[in-house]
């Protein structure tokens, strides 16, 4: 039976891991290669890293890291953040990235989808989301969260699906930070209205909270940082709970 | 030990080098058939859409010596679709070595199917010391039905063949290369393979 993952996300400025909490006040966590090694080794299915680099520099730095990580961890990663075209995808694929996760550049040109899915397959086409619930509706926000869009999130997830995504990453900017748990239903719904794997982001903070995202979410897989990061929760003991849950599970 | 990798231009194929240099294996990333000919082992990796994967295969006329070769051959994901007579992809005809048909998933369930899945079933050599039920990485939307070559099997919707094997010729639906622990041992199983050259 396919398994529900799960993914640590770590956050990278100039080849650092960092962690924003609601995108803003960065901590310090790590070296991202030896962070990765680690992940692996405890079970993590998969990894995403995601370069909030500003300037030209730490994207090289990036692209560094990407290749450090392609030789020493054996489970897939994504990699996200900055990418803007085609180019930049080859690069960072002829580095070693299993997946590529792209986000603002895909509001500002939705065709960028259907490029990448061509070129390369959409199984490695992961479309990053933000999305705040205001007054009740679902608005996909820009650049780290912080520009509106008029899109809906649910029009938008079908979308970049009928472009050739091969999945979505969605972060609910409402949860993200709170460790009060994912936007469960949101993602349910996602799920049920799309045919690709969603992946649940923003809210991780106790191990019901994974529970309760492929229970109520839906969610095929599950991404969290600081409570790995931090070792609030080990990933096996997640496992372990989940299994109990009767949750499929990579043990 | 000579292990080429074959490079036609289809996919990440950076990751399966990377997973023989932990094992001491420095692969040969090569489309050159002169080359491939020589070599002990060949991989025949692929990620992407079939029918423009063919194309690049005829283009190069490695269509017609992947088939020819004698010494043990191993098909990754896509490479092992291309190994079969016909993929509903693209309506492909494939190199024909393993005598199957490649199907798309229904919309029953989600496409691709993306994550780790068990392997059960196991009857050949490149599984020595893989336990039945290893876990093991799939990303695909297509796969092969259940056949007489079939050496491992998963279900997604339905049971179908996770991998084949036809004389020399091995392949496989998951990414042995992203597949931790087993796939590590699976890699060396098909490196300790004995060569007819």
């Amino acid at each position: 039976m396919l398994t529900k993952r799960i993914i640590p996300c770590l956050d990278i400025k100039n080849g650092r891991t960092v962690k924003g909490v609601n995108f803003v006040n960065l901590i310090d966590a790590g070296d991202p290669v030896i962070l990765a090694k680690q992940y692996a080794e405890l079970g993590a299915d998969e990894l995403v890293f995601l370069d909030i680099s500003a300037t030209l520099e730490g994207r090289k730095t990036m692209l560094e890291m990407v290749l450090k990580v392609a030789e020493q961890v054996n489970i897939p990663f994504t990699v996200g953040g900055g990418i803007s075209s085609v180019a930049d995808v080859d690069l960072l694929l002829k580095s070693g990235a299993d997946k590529v996760s792209i986000n603002s550049s895909a509001i500002k040109r939705p065709e960028l989808v259907n490029e990448l899915a061509e070129k390369f397959g959409n199984q490695c086409v992961v479309v990053a989301i933000d999305a705040k619930q205001i007054n009740g509706e679902w608005i996909v926000h820009l650049a780290g969260g912080t520009i509106p869009t008029n899109l809906n999130l649910f029009d938008w997830a079908k979308e970049v699906e009928a472009r050739g995504a091969g999945e979505i990453l969605f972060t609910s900017m409402n949860n993200d930070g709170t460790k009060a748990g994912f936007a469960n239903e949101a993602l349910a719904k996602l799920s049920t209205e799309l045919n690709i794997p969603i992946i649940a982001s923003g809210g991780a903070g106790t191990v019901q909270h994974f529970v309760d995202t492929f229970k109520m979410g839906k969610s095929d897989a599950a991404l969290a940082a600081s409570v790995f990061h931090f070792g609030e929760i080990a990933i096996l003991d997640l496992k372990q709970a989940l299994k109990k849950h009767t949750i499929p599970v990579r043990i | 030990m000579k292990l080429i990798i074959i490079d036609y231009g289809a996919g990440n194929i950076k990751s399966i080098q990377f997973a023989f240099k932990r094992l001491g294996i420095d692969a040969i990333l090569s489309n050159n058939i002169d080359e491939i000919k020589t070599a002990d082992k060949v991989i025949f990796p692929g990620v992407g859409e079939a029918s423009s994967a063919m194309k690049m295969l005829r283009e190069s006329g490695l269509d017609k010596i992947i088939p020819t070769l004698k010494q043990p051959v191993l098909g990754i994901c896509l490479g092992m679709q291309l190994m079969c007579n016909f993929s509903e992809e693209g309506n492909t005809k494939g190199l024909g070595i393993f005598d199957v048909e490649i199907k798309r998933f229904s919309n029953a369930v989600k496409v691709p199917q993306m994550g780790w899945n068990t392997v059960s079933n196991l009857k050949s050599d490149l599984f020595t010391g893989v336990k039945e039920k290893e876990f093991m990485y799939l990303v695909h939307s297509f796969y092969a039905e259940n056949c007489k070559e079939s050496i491992a099997t998963t279900t997604y919707e339905t049971s179908y063949a996770a991998a084949l094997q036809k004389d020399n010729f091995y392949g496989v639906q998951f990414h042995p290369e992203k597949s931790s622990v087993a796939g590590e041992q699976l890699l060396k199983n098909f490196l300790a393979l004995k060569t007819d050259n």
